[in-house]
């Protein structure tokens, strides 16, 4: 028995593009999703490009229409609301670019009252607060009066998602919220929307094709896999039953489950064991394995190299078959490998 | 914690400058007070004020110059000046496209079909003039046979709008549907007499005197109504401006209001096009103005400043087109088309880019 009622829930949809023609058959993209969003939680939609991210979005806002199946809004068919309802409920914030200048920030975020404003879209002081307060919440007081058109990308993500707040809807759905944004700026847009949806009980939903990033901010996962089906799950579950792995696993792209990551390269070279202290050899690692050597963990290979560090000075000590040599700076290290290659060959 | 924190002031709540508004209003009774005063008769600006304010002028004539000629000639270029800058307005805001407006996509010409359509199945070798001299109905038939014009190429966009979404390429199909229109209207031409031609010729160089002063109220309702579909439709055009898909995730229905404003630009652009014929530039140049002048693209406060600013612009292209101190009066649309083109140029020089402007 659940006692949190879901926000937006499916039941057997599919998704997809409309028959163009008289012959063509309809193309579906996913099929039978059965999926949940409850409120308070934050869900990654993940999948590889094309695999139909924004088209569960569109759908799941109501602004695509579902090929089969249906979206529940609160328990109801999503046909029995109308725009003004859903928009009552449901708030996005998409991909599409906003290309106007000659707006304010403020202006702006106060579209987002349209759901509730009257036929002129005038604000009531009950609506001002609610803009105000969707302001202070997405952290742009700083340049409410600015124009739109001079805002930098991540500043523009937030101004989006403030006006979606300022819509007071129980669900959020965001299209790649994060993409063409810069580290720091990812950071505090995954930052803000955990921080929204346990302050305000909301549920949110963000499609992002960021797998680390999408590993450490959700509360759950819902994977599109290679076949069209949506997995859903915690994530860490889904990366221990190996369910993660086999959607993104491509042939030169290695998920490493010990690490949460994926490795660009493929070890070609042979295996090293490397020891030490936790911060150099964690990056002493990653430069290992750039040139393509296998890290493990076990020491019966040939190579070893240990790490070692005194406050902010770093030492390594490389042990081949032949020889031991020291050096201090990861450069050096991977010049010592690179010279006994040679010379093995 | 030495927090910084930001008052939101009422200032940034509204885009309303009552400084600008009052700016305008006083433009406008100027402009109005020198097109009045000026043409090929000099009246002292005090009979004018005499006249207007009900009393009478040292002269009849002058009486019935400034009643019957200037009066109904100032009000039609306050009527078109404001009707045709806020269908630009419109057409702008629903394409997303900078450079739409009337006469660019095809509407006005359109309209021209409409118009060219009634001569003919009036089957009489009748001109536009002749059947506005008729009576009150042959106007209304030419003012609903423009708008149907203009609807009629204003929806063929549209369906075409959605299939193809980008907005360069739709403007580039508006364009060519605007020729094929006008080529439509000189076949006809092709086939009629002399005399006719001559006056279509006139028509297409547009005229703000055209109207008599009975008929004026006809163009004044169409000019209202338009006008009042638009202003209702401030809130959808406001979400419109961040495309289809936001407007409705706001609760817009995009559908609906994509109706009304085709139904309102068609009766401004169509209406205005009927009476006046083709004033090209309007429609593009003051939406541009408005916007950098007011600073803002809420639409609640563009479109009456566009109003404003519309009226404005074509009573100043009006004083130019009748040469004052002269006898001589040039045709309206090419001093529209004179006057607009280097501002939308300035607009763009100024903007660096017009998407930008926007």
């Amino acid at each position: 028995m659940k006692n949190n009622e879901p926000i937006i829930s499916t039941q057997h949809l599919d998704i997809g593009f409309p028959a163009k023609g008289r012959k063509r058959a309809p193309t579906v993209v996913v099929s039978n999703i059965n999926v949940a969003l409850q409120g308070g939680q934050v869900v990654c939609l993940l999948g590889p490009n094309g695999s139909g991210k924004s088209t569960l979005i569109r759908t799941l806002a109501g602004l695509h229409n579902p090929l089969d199946g249906k979206v529940l809004l609160n328990g109801k068919n999503v046909t029995h609301f109308s725009v003004k309802e859903i928009a009552q409920k449901i708030s996005t914030v998409l991909t599409d670019r906003i290309t106007i200048g000659n707006i304010s920030v403020y202006e702006l975020v106060a579209f987002g009252r349209s759901p509730y404003t009257g036929w002129f879209g005038s604000l009531n002081k009950k609506d001002e607060e609610i803009v105000e307060w969707a302001i202070a919440s997405a952290g742009i007081e700083q340049f409410v009066d600015r124009d739109v058109l001079h805002l930098s990308d991540g500043e523009r993500q937030k101004v989006m998602i403030a006006r979606a707040l300022a819509q007071d809807t129980s669900a959020v759905l965001l299209d790649e919220p994060t993409a063409h944004l810069d580290l720091p700026n990812r950071v505090e847009i995954i930052r803000l929307l955990r921080k929204l949806a346990h302050v305000t009980n909301k549920g949110i939903l963000l499609s992002t094709h960021e797998l680390d990033l999408a590993l450490k901010a959700a509360d759950t996962l819902w994977l599109i896999s290679r076949d069209g089906e949506v997995i859903t799950g915690t994530p860490e579950d889904l990366v221990l039953d190996g369910t993660f792995e086999a959607v993104f696993e491509k042939d030169s792209f290695d998920f490493d489950r010990s690490t949460g990551s994926f490795t660009l390269h493929n070890p070609k070279k042979e295996p090293i064991h490397l020891i030490g202290d936790a911060v150099p050899t964690f990056w002493t690692r990653r430069a290992l394995e750039r040139e393509g050597y296998k890290v493990v963990e076990d020491n019966g290979t040939t190579l070893q190299v240990k790490t070692y560090s005194k406050q902010d000075t770093f030492e390594w000590k490389v042990i081949s078959e032949e020889n031991e040599d020291y050096c201090s700076s990861i450069k050096d290290l991977l010049g010592i490998l690179r010279k006994s290659q040679r010379s093995n060959q | 914690m030495a927090k910084e924190t930001v008052d939101i002031t009422p200032q940034h709540k509204t885009g309303i400058r009552p400084l600008y508004f009052g700016l305008l209003i006083v433009g406008l009774i100027v402009l109005l007070l020198v097109n009045l005063a000026l043409g090929s008769v000099d009246i002292p600006l005090g009979d004018i004020v005499q006249i207007l304010i009900g009393g009478e002028a040292a002269s009849e004539a002058w009486n019935k110059i400034i009643i019957n000629i200037r009066i109904p000639r100032a009000i039609t270029a306050v009527l078109a000046g404001s009707a045709l800058s806020v269908g630009g307005l419109l057409m702008q805001t629903l394409f997303r496209n900078p450079l739409a407006g009337p006469s660019v996509l095809g509407i006005t010409a359109g309209a021209s079909l409409g118009v060219a359509i009634v001569m003919l199945a009036g089957g009489t070798i009748t001109s536009i003039f002749a059947i506005q001299q008729l009576s009150a109905f042959g106007s209304w038939l030419i003012v609903i046979a423009a708008s149907f014009g203009a609807a009629a190429v204003l929806l063929l966009i549209l369906l075409i709008s959605i299939k193809v979404r980008d907005n360069v390429t739709l403007l580039i199909i508006g364009l060519m549907i605007g020729n094929l229109t006008i080529a439509l209207v000189s076949i006809w031409q092709y086939f009629s007499r002399p005399e006719q031609i001559q006056d279509y010729l006139i028509w297409t160089f547009g005229s703000l005197g055209g109207v008599p002063l009975d008929q004026l109220w006809i163009l004044a309702v169409v000019a209202l109504v338009g006008g009042g579909i638009a202003m209702v439709l401030s809130k959808p055009l406001n979400g419109l401006l961040l495309g289809e898909n936001y407007a409705r995730s706001m609760g817009l229905s995009v559908s609906g209001s994509r109706i009304w404003i085709i139904v309102s630009t068609s009766l401004l652009a169509g209406g205005i096009t009927a009476f006046c014929g083709p004033i090209g530039f309007v429609g593009i140049a003051v939406p541009h103005l408005t916007r950098s002048l007011m600073g803002t693209n809420d639409h609640r406060v563009l479109i009456p400043a566009t109003l404003l600013m519309g009226a404005i612009l074509l009573l100043a292209c009006d004083i130019i087109a009748q040469v004052p101190g002269s006898t001589t009066t040039l045709p309206i649309s090419a001093v529209t088309s004179m006057v607009g083109s280097p501002v939308v140029i300035w607009v763009i020089i100024q903007r660096k880019n017009l998407q930008a402007s926007f």
